[in-house]
């Protein structure tokens, strides 16, 4: 080590730290950045704890201790905590798989349910604990809305979405599967044991190929399947059959991975004699549906004064009728309507909170709603920080908006149909 | 409504959830219920099984009801059940065959019906609350949908449905009519004892039911930093849109768009 080079390489210039420890110097920010850890004068290694991370929005000192992303990159904006895992998950790729497995899903309303998840990650189980490169191969029926396929853990896709798909067609829909065992050789076929068709579909899947079926399954593996029998009063534990009607909670849903979702068509065209007619939907009266299990509801509390209103608009919409306890004890609605933990715990897909400003009972009645819409005078209290759509003002007005809109949306949809 | 369709409803020996006692099965009771509110007296109830055996009680309790007789069909060694329910229902040739969705005894597996309906090759109509009228050989169904909805669904005569608990609750079982009722048994046919049926080659093994684990929530963490966050910060709620002083109209109709985007008004 010559000393022209300790000379050169030690001697610090105070004025540039200077400078680079005051954020105020119109200077700063331009010169040499402090290294983290530098030699001192005598040789020997010294942190420069000032110069560990970087100075965050609020002028405050942040350190990242994660190592995780570039947070001075980020620091102006704020980062969606989906968006960060998008970034990081890897993308699987499974080229000229040596077998398939099939999965079936509901897609109630068009988005993939827990239950669908969970069978997804039953099928990447039964891929893992084979030693052969495996592809999961999942096929939907009907309209879809959804996007994140590859974060549950499809390989492939098939997609039914022609016009006769769309209504009741079980018949068509056994049909088409049967066209797509025979292409593609699945090695397991994995159904949803749920009311929402998967059960009615796997059913006559396996009836009509003969095959034995493990119903109600919840441990399944590459050896046996335990399934729940006796009206679900025994645990029925066979060697793993081809077709598995899965129960819920089966599996672990894909978290970690991202998959291709790859669209794959039939070869040839699915044709059948249906003998199941679909004639549409009965108009069920929305008041008579329980409250734990309608899909759509409108629930009223403390900043509603115009109960009149409130009816009305429940029947416009076709929406089942709720309440909060301030207006059940207040006697504008009956005890049975009261949602929360102590009167219902809803599952509604929509929620609408009028007037609701959340209290922890009512917001644990409401856990399981998927969407909430809340409209409240005050912007600041908690039914709004739970919603996925707020709106600030006065509910009468709103309301009285809103039945307006849904008339005229309703007469503009029968004046196309004419 | 008492018309001269000619309907098989299927029986089975139910146990309570709780108890776990033989009682009748509610599905399949309200299967024998809606038989019964369609033809009355000329509804046929058919069991497979053992009638002189402890399910007596239960089985006798459809009795109950208000017919006086009930078919038992002996299942052979070598057929399976719906081979025996099929060569059954084959000579007596019936409009509609009802069942439950799941016998709450046996396997549990809601697969009897479907594959009646195969071997018969019937359309099989899952999980209905009505039939709401038979006219011309065909017959207009409602069928139970999730969250109180209901489907109609028209079929041709004859088919095979099963019967969701969303339909008309069963009767109550007379004890005096359980009683008195008859139970009329058919001896299985000669053509048992052949080789072991395809189920029993599956060998399945029986346990009281385990306890599943509740599923927690994994919190995947991969620095010390993310465990402390995940364990100690309040799961930030990612709050939706807030709308704010724009005209009343604006706000209603984006709450509109959102339920029109779900499907619930229509």
């Amino acid at each position: 080590m010559s000393t022209q080079e300790t000379s050169t390489g030690f001697r610090r210039n105070p004025r540039q730290d200077w400078i680079a420890r005051n954020r105020l110097h119109p200077l700063h920010g331009q010169g040499t950045v402090f290294p983290c850890v530098e030699r001192g004068p005598t040789g020997l290694v010294r942190k420069n704890l000032h110069s560990i991370g970087f100075i965050g929005p609020g002028g405050l000192k942040r350190i990242d201790r994660s190592s995780v992303g570039s947070f001075v990159a980020n620091a102006g904006r704020r980062v969606r905590p989906e968006e960060a895992v998008l970034e990081q998950l890897p993308l699987v790729k499974i080229e000229n798989p040596d077998f398939y497995i099939m999965a079936v899903l509901d897609l109630v309303g068009g988005r993939l349910t827990e239950h669908d998840k969970d069978v997804l990650g039953q099928a990447h189980k039964l891929i893992n604990a084979h030693s052969d490169k495996g592809a999961v191969l999942a096929v939907v029926f009907g309209e879809s809305k959804e996007e994140a396929f590859d974060k549950a853990g499809v390989d492939r896709l098939i997609h039914f979405d022609q016009p006769n798909y769309q209504s009741y067609c079980p018949e068509l829909q056994v049909a088409a599967l049967q066209k797509v065992m025979s292409q593609w050789q699945a090695r397991y076929c994995l159904f949803p044991d749920s009311i929402y068709g998967g059960r009615d579909l796997g059913s006559r899947l396996a009836a009509k190929l003969g095959e034995p079926v493990a119903t109600q399954a919840w441990q399944v593996d590459k050896d046996l399947a335990i399934s729940r029998g006796c009206g679900g009063r025994e645990d029925l534990s066979r060697k793993t059959p081809r077709f598995i009607l899965l129960a819920e909670e089966c599996a672990h849903p894909i978290d970690e991975t991202r998959h291709e979702v790859l669209p794959l068509t039939l070869e040839s065209q699915v044709v059948t004699d249906p003998r199941i007619e679909d004639a549409g939907m009965l108009a069920v009266d929305p008041s008579k549906i329980p409250l734990g299990e309608a899909e759509f509801i409108l629930s009223a509390g403390n900043g509603i004064h115009d109960w009149q209103q409130f009816h009305e608009a429940a029947a416009v919409l076709g929406a089942t009728e709720g309440a909060s306890r301030v207006a059940v004890d207040d006697g504008f609605m009956p005890r049975a309507t009261q949602v929360g933990a102590t009167g219902t715990w809803v599952t509604a897909r929509v929620y609408v909170a009028l007037g609701i400003s959340g209290a922890v009972q009512h917001m644990q009645g409401i856990g399981q709603c998927e969407k909430v819409i809340a409209i409240n005078t005050d912007a600041g209290c908690d039914m709004v920080k739970r919603a996925d759509l707020s709106v600030i003002g006065d509910s009468q007005e709103i309301l009285h908006e809103l039945v307006e809109l849904v008339k005229e949306h309703r007469r503009g949809e029968s004046a196309d149909v004419q | 409504m008492s018309s001269n369709e000619k309907i098989i409803a299927l029986v089975s020996v139910g146990l309570h959830p709780k108890s776990g006692r033989a009682r009748r099965a509610d599905q399949d009771a309200r299967a024998v219920e809606l038989g019964l509110s369609l033809s009355g007296n000329a509804l046929e109830m058919l069991h497979v099984g053992n009638a002189d055996n402890a399910d007596n009680d239960a089985l006798r309790s459809y009795l109950g009801m208000g017919l006086e007789e009930m078919t038992v069909l002996e299942q052979g060694a070598g057929s399976s059940l719906s081979e025996t329910l099929g060569d059954y229902v084959k000579t007596k040739m019936p409009d509609i065959v009802l069942s439950g969705v799941r016998a709450e005894s046996g396997d549990s597996s809601g697969m009897t019906p479907y594959q009646l309906a195969e071997q018969l090759q019937w359309p099989m109509v899952s999980s209905i609350a009505d039939i709401v009228k038979i006219e011309g050989g065909e017959a207009e169904v409602l069928q139970a949908l999730p969250r109180g909805q209901r489907r109609i669904l028209k079929v041709a005569l004859p088919f095979i449905a099963s019967v969701d608990g969303a339909a008309a609750g069963p009767r109550q079982s007379a004890f005096g009519p359980a009683s008195r009722g008859s139970m009329c048994t058919i001896a299985a046919s000669v053509q048992e004892q052949a080789e072991p049926s395809h189920d029993a080659a599956l060998d399945v093994q029986r346990a009281p039911a385990r306890k599943r684990a509740k599923r927690m929530k994994i919190a995947k963490a991969k620095t010390a930093a993310d465990r402390f966050k995940a364990a100690t910060v309040k799961s930030q709620a990612s709050g939706g849109q807030v709308i704010k002083d724009k005209p009343a109209r604006e706000q209603a109709q984006a709450i509109l768009s959102l339920l029109l985007e779900e499907g619930v008004v229509r």
